[in-house]
């Protein structure tokens, strides 16, 4: 299924998502990498109050849709799989990829990568490359 | 540092939606190179690396950050079977789904079922990852 290609809402979308990463950086000294956010607030060991910020980062997160819909008064568009299975392997391959890789889209496709760290550079390009290989297979093959 | 993670967080979730990251759909396709290609998420990436390049260049000239004692850059730049192994996984995971950890828990108030099954088993997946190698606490 066909979506609309909209360069300037994304280039402005990415512009906050780098804001973002930013602020975390020049108040908290954090990188914004979701999942290394998320997978320190759930080693408790290491986590705990320490990562509080963490904590509310997320909070942030999943209110920004609702915040989103009071400002301009629509809810975005979407569309996700209804294959359960699918859906329930997926889950567990990008939580454990990215806890097992140190990274995900953010950590090192946006953070990494502005950071200029040849580390990252290798992940996200191997992300993307299975990722559109996987896409490959499921669209056109299978 | 809550409130600075709290606003932070507000405005990586906006950045997601409105660059339309939060729809599988839009991610799917921009993987979908030879199919019905929508290029979107090459700007989303572009536009958030032309503000965080800059910025981190010049947070490094300064001492420490507002309200922390020190700048937790990662300093590692070794390319380990873990990385690849992990970046792998993750990647297919991105490919079967559209998702990925930030949009999919942005998407939890759109309720849609298959992202409700997707985030608990992405949490699992990360305390799989955790047993399987405890001492990673390091970021990116």
């Amino acid at each position: 299924m066909a979506t609309e290609f909209t360069p300037i809402a994304s280039l402005l979308g990415g512009m906050l998502i780098g804001l973002s990463a930013v602020i975390l950086m020049a108040a908290n000294g954090r990188i914004a990498g979701v999942s290394g956010i998320l997978t320190r607030l759930l080693d408790f060991k290491l986590g705990g109050i320490s990562e509080r910020p963490g904590l509310f980062f997320i909070f942030g997160l999943i209110a920004a849709p609702v915040v989103y819909a009071t400002l301009f008064g629509g809810w975005p568009e979407q569309t996700v799989s209804r294959n359960f299975a699918l859906m329930a392997a997926a889950g567990l391959f990008v939580g454990f990829g990215s806890a097992f890789g140190n990274g995900c889209t953010s950590g090192h496709g946006v953070c990494g990568l502005s950071r200029l760290s040849t580390r990252s550079l290798v992940a996200t390009c191997t992300f993307m490359a299975i990722a559109a290989a996987t896409v490959f297979v499921t669209r056109h093959l299978i | 540092m809550n409130i600075a993670g709290l606003i932070a967080g507000l405005i990586f979730g906006l950045g997601l939606v409105l660059s339309g990251m939060a729809d599988p759909a839009k991610v799917l396709n921009f993987l979908d190179i030879t199919g019905t290609w929508d290029p979107s998420l090459a700007f989303v990436m572009g536009g958030a690396i032309a503000v965080t390049l800059p910025g981190y260049a010049l947070l490094r000239r300064r001492t420490k950050p507002l309200f922390a004692k020190t700048f937790a850059f990662p300093s590692r730049n070794d390319i380990d079977p873990r990385l690849l192994t992990g970046a792998a996984s993750f990647g297919l995971g991105w490919g079967l789904s559209g998702f990925c950890p930030g949009p999919a828990l942005t998407a939890i108030s759109f309720a849609a079922p298959g992202t409700l099954v997707f985030l608990p088993m992405m949490v699992l997946g990360m305390v799989l990852a955790r047993r399987v190698a405890p001492n990673s606490a390091q970021p990116a």
